[in-house]
C-alpha cells in the first residue's frame, strides 16, 4: 500500500503534486499507523483533561446539580466576590504560600547539603546504602507516612519521651494540637520524606563535573571545603537555577495530602491550604460554585506563575520546562 | 554511569594521602550520614516492631526497635478480616492493571511523538503539554466522572490517570536518544510503525519503561484519594491505603480516646487499635519497599532525563 502511494508521488510531475489540505490528508493516510497509535489517546486526553475545564462555568452560576445547563441561573462574579471577602480564603492562601515556601527553601538547602555530603563519601558501598535508605520515605504513601508521623508525635511517642528524658519539657506535649507548630512539623516531615529523593538530580549533576578540576585544585592545596565551594557548587549551579525557577511556577502547589492527613481542628488555621479549601466547600458543604471559583483562581495564578518562570528560564538561557 | 565510575576512582586515588583535616571531615561526615539513616529508618522500624509485639503489651510503651513479646496475632487478625483482604486484592488489581496499561499506552504515544515525520507530532505534543498548565479542578472532574458513570466502578482507578505528561516526556526523550539508525533501518527493511514499535522500540526502551512502571505502580498502590472521592460508599472497591486512612482518621491528636469503630468491637481482646494500625501500615508499605531497591539503577536515570531536559 505504502509503496504504491510513493510510486504515484514520484511519477507525478511536481506541478501536479497535491498541496495544502489534500497533501495533509494524503500524508495522514500514509501515516495511519501513527495516527491509530496516538489519536485515541488524544480523544482520551480531550475527555479527561479538557472537558472538565468547561466546568469552570459553574463558578459563574448559582449551580444546582441535576438541572440542565440552560436552566442554570447565572450569578456573574458573585461567588468570586464572596471568596475574596472570605477571611478563611485569605488564611488558606497564606498557608499555601508559607508552606510551599518552606517546601522550596528547606527542600533545596537540605537536598544540596546532603548531595554535597554524599559526594564526599569514598566508600561506594556505604554511599549506596545511605542513598537507598534515604529514598525509602519517598516511596511510602502519605497515608502511611502520616500514620508514622502521628505515632512518633503522639503524647506517648518517641519525641515526647526523648524531650522528657533530656529534661527539656516537664509534661507531654500534643504536637499536632498546637496551630503554630504545624509549619515546623510540616517542614520536618517534608524533609524526612523527600530529601533523599531530591538529591538524585544534584548527584547526577555532580558526576558531570570534570575530575581534572579537582586535581588542579588539589595541586594548589585546596581542602575539601574549598573544593566544594569553588568547584562542586559552581558545577551544579545551572541545575540549581533551573529547578529554582521551575519551582516558582509551583508556588500554589503546596501539596494536599500532608496537610489533609496531619491536619485537625486544632491546627486548622495553619494547616488548611487552598486544595483543602476547595475540598471542604466542594465535597463537604456542596457549595460547588465557591469551590470551583477557588479552583479557577488557583489554576489562573499558577498558569501566570509557570509562564513567568518559564520565560525567566528562557531569558537566562537555561533549559526550559518543555 | 561511566563518568561516575571514572570520577569515583579518581577521587579514591587522590585521596590516598589524607591530611588530619581530611580525616576529621570524613569522621564527621560519616557520623552525620549514619545519624541521618537512623532518623530516616527509626519511625518505620518502630512501627515494624510494634506490629510484631503483643498488642496488650504495647500499651505499656517502651517498644523501640525490637518486639518485647513476639506475636503474629496482629497479622493474623488483619489477614482474617474480610474487608482488609478484599481491599488488598483491589489494591493489587489496580496496581497491576493500571501499571501495564499506563506503560503500554504511554510508550505508544511517546513513540509517535518521537517520529520526526509524523504530521500530527506537534499537535499531539502540545495537546498533552498544555494539560500541565491547566486543570479543571476537583468539582468539574468529579462531575465528569459521574457523567461518565464511573462512580462505583473499578475503572475509575484506571482511566482518569492513564497517561501522565511527565512519563510521556521521559519516554520520548529516551526514544529520541536511541541511536538514530536503529529505528530508521527497521523502516528501510519494510517494517511498518506497528512492527517497529513492538519489536524494536519497546524492547530497547526497557530501562525507561521500568522507571515509568515503578512510578506508576507506586502511585497506584499508594492512591487513596480517588477511592475516598468516588468509591467511598462502595466497600467492595475500597483499597488498602483507604482502609488504613479510615483507621487513622480516628486517631487525631485531639481525640486519643475515641472508640475505634467497629473494628475493635468485632475483635477478640487480643488486638488494639495501635497494633492494628501498625500492622496495616507495614502491610500497606512492604510491597514497595521490597521492590524499589532493585530498580534504583533505572529510576535514578529516569529522574535525570525527566528532571532536566536539554
Amino acid at each position: 500500500m505504502d509503496s504504491k502511494l510513493m510510486h504515484v508521488d514520484t511519477s507525478t510531475p511536481l506541478s501536479l503534486q497535491p498541496r495544502g489540505v489534500k497533501r495533509f490528508f494524503r500524508l495522514l493516510w500514509k501515516q495511519r499507523a501513527l495516527v491509530l497509535m496516538s489519536v485515541p489517546f488524544v480523544i482520551w486526553l480531550f475527555v479527561f483533561r479538557y472537558v472538565p475545564i468547561w466546568g469552570w462555568v459553574i463558578a459563574f452560576q448559582n449551580f444546582k446539580p441535576g438541572k440542565p445547563f440552560t436552566e442554570q441561573q447565572w450569578a456573574g462574579l458573585k461567588h468570586f466576590a464572596y471568596m475574596f471577602n472570605d477571611e478563611r480564603f485569605w488564611l488558606t492562601l497564606r498557608n499555601t504560600f508559607v508552606m510551599s515556601g518552606i517546601n522550596l527553601v528547606l527542600g533545596f538547602l537540605t537536598a544540596i547539603t546532603l548531595a554535597l555530603m554524599l559526594n564526599e563519601v569514598r566508600h561506594i558501598v556505604f554511599k549506596r546504602v545511605v542513598q537507598t535508605v534515604s529514598y525509602l520515605p519517598h516511596f511510602l504513601s502519605w497515608v502511611v507516612a502520616a500514620g508514622i508521623v502521628r505515632a512518633i508525635l503522639d503524647p506517648d511517642g518517641i519525641i515526647n519521651e526523648i524531650l522528657l528524658r533530656l529534661g527539656l519539657i516537664d509534661e507531654k506535649l500534643l504536637f499536632l494540637g498546637v496551630g503554630e507548630w504545624f509549619w515546623p512539623i510540616y517542614g520536618a516531615v517534608i524533609v524526612w520524606k523527600e530529601v533523599g529523593w531530591n538529591t538524585i538530580i544534584y548527584l547526577a549533576a555532580m558526576t558531570m563535573i570534570d575530575p581534572s578540576l579537582y586535581e588542579a585544585a588539589e595541586m594548589d592545596g585546596a581542602g575539601r571545603f574549598r573544593k566544594m565551594w569553588h568547584i562542586t557548587l559552581p558545577g551544579i549551579r545551572p541545575v540549581i537555577t533551573v529547578l529554582l525557577i521551575m519551582n516558582i511556577g509551583y508556588l500554589l502547589e503546596s501539596g494536599f495530602e500532608p496537610q489533609y492527613l496531619l491536619g485537625n481542628g486544632l491546627n486548622m488555621r495553619y494547616s488548611e491550604n487552598l486544595d483543602i479549601y476547595v475540598l471542604r466547600y466542594g465535597i463537604e458543604q456542596f457549595n460547588y460554585p465557591l469551590s470551583v471559583a477557588a479552583s479557577v483562581f488557583k489554576t489562573v495564578v499558577s498558569f501566570v506563575l509557570l509562564f513567568t518562570a518559564n520565560n525567566i528560564a528562557k531569558r537566562l538561557g537555561e533549559t526550559r520546562l518543555y | 554511569m561511566a563518568e561516575m565510575t571514572i570520577k569515583e576512582t579518581n577521587h579514591r586515588r587522590t585521596g590516598y594521602r589524607q591530611s588530619l583535616g581530611d580525616r576529621i571531615f570524613d569522621v564527621v561526615n560519616y557520623t552525620l550520614l549514619v545519624l541521618l539513616m537512623i532518623v530516616t529508618l527509626y519511625p518505620y522500624l518502630n512501627t515494624l516492631a510494634v506490629s510484631f509485639n503483643d498488642a496488650k503489651d504495647s500499651i505499656r510503651g517502651g517498644i523501640y526497635l525490637w518486639p518485647r513479646i513476639w506475636t503474629l496475632e496482629n497479622y493474623k487478625f488483619v489477614f482474617e478480616n474480610a474487608s482488609i483482604v478484599q481491599a488488598t486484592w483491589i489494591s493489587v488489581l489496580r496496581t497491576v492493571i493500571g501499571t501495564v496499561l499506563t506503560v503500554f499506552c504511554s510508550a505508544m504515544v511517546a513513540y509517535t511523538i518521537s517520529r520526526p515525520e509524523y504530521v500530527l507530532r506537534k499537535f499531539v505534543t502540545i495537546a498533552f503539554i498544555l494539560t500541565m498548565y491547566i486543570n479543571g479542578g476537583l468539582i468539574p472532574n468529579y462531575l465528569l466522572i459521574r457523567e461518565l458513570g464511573l462512580i462505583g466502578s473499578f475503572w475509575v482507578y484506571i482511566w482518569p490517570g492513564l497517561i501522565g505528561v511527565f512519563n510521556l516526556i521521559v519516554i520520548r526523550s529516551f526514544i529520541e536518544n536511541l541511536p538514530d539508525n536503529i529505528l530508521e533501518s527497521a523502516k528501510i527493511d519494510g517494517a511498518g510503525d506497528f512492527r517497529t514499535f513492538f519489536s524494536i522500540c519497546l524492547p530497547l526502551s526497557t530501562p525507561v519503561l521500568a522507571t515509568v512502571a515503578l512510578f506508576t505502580g507506586v502511585w497506584q498502590w499508594n492512591s487513596w484519594f480517588d477511592v475516598f472521592l468516588y468509591n467511598s460508599s462502595y466497600e467492595h472497591l475500597s483499597t488498602l491505603q483507604y482502609e488504613l486512612q479510615k483507621t487513622l482518621q480516628f486517631s487525631n491528636a485531639t481525640t486519643k480516646a475515641v472508640d475505634f469503630s467497629a473494628m475493635q468491637a468485632r475483635s477478640s481482646s487480643q488486638v488494639t487499635p495501635v497494633a492494628i494500625r501498625a500492622t496495616m501500615t507495614i502491610v500497606a508499605s512492604v510491597p514497595i519497599i521490597m521492590v524499589y531497591p532493585f530498580l534504583q539503577k533505572y529510576f535514578v536515570k529516569g529522574m535525570m532525563v525527566g528532571g532536566v531536559k536539554e
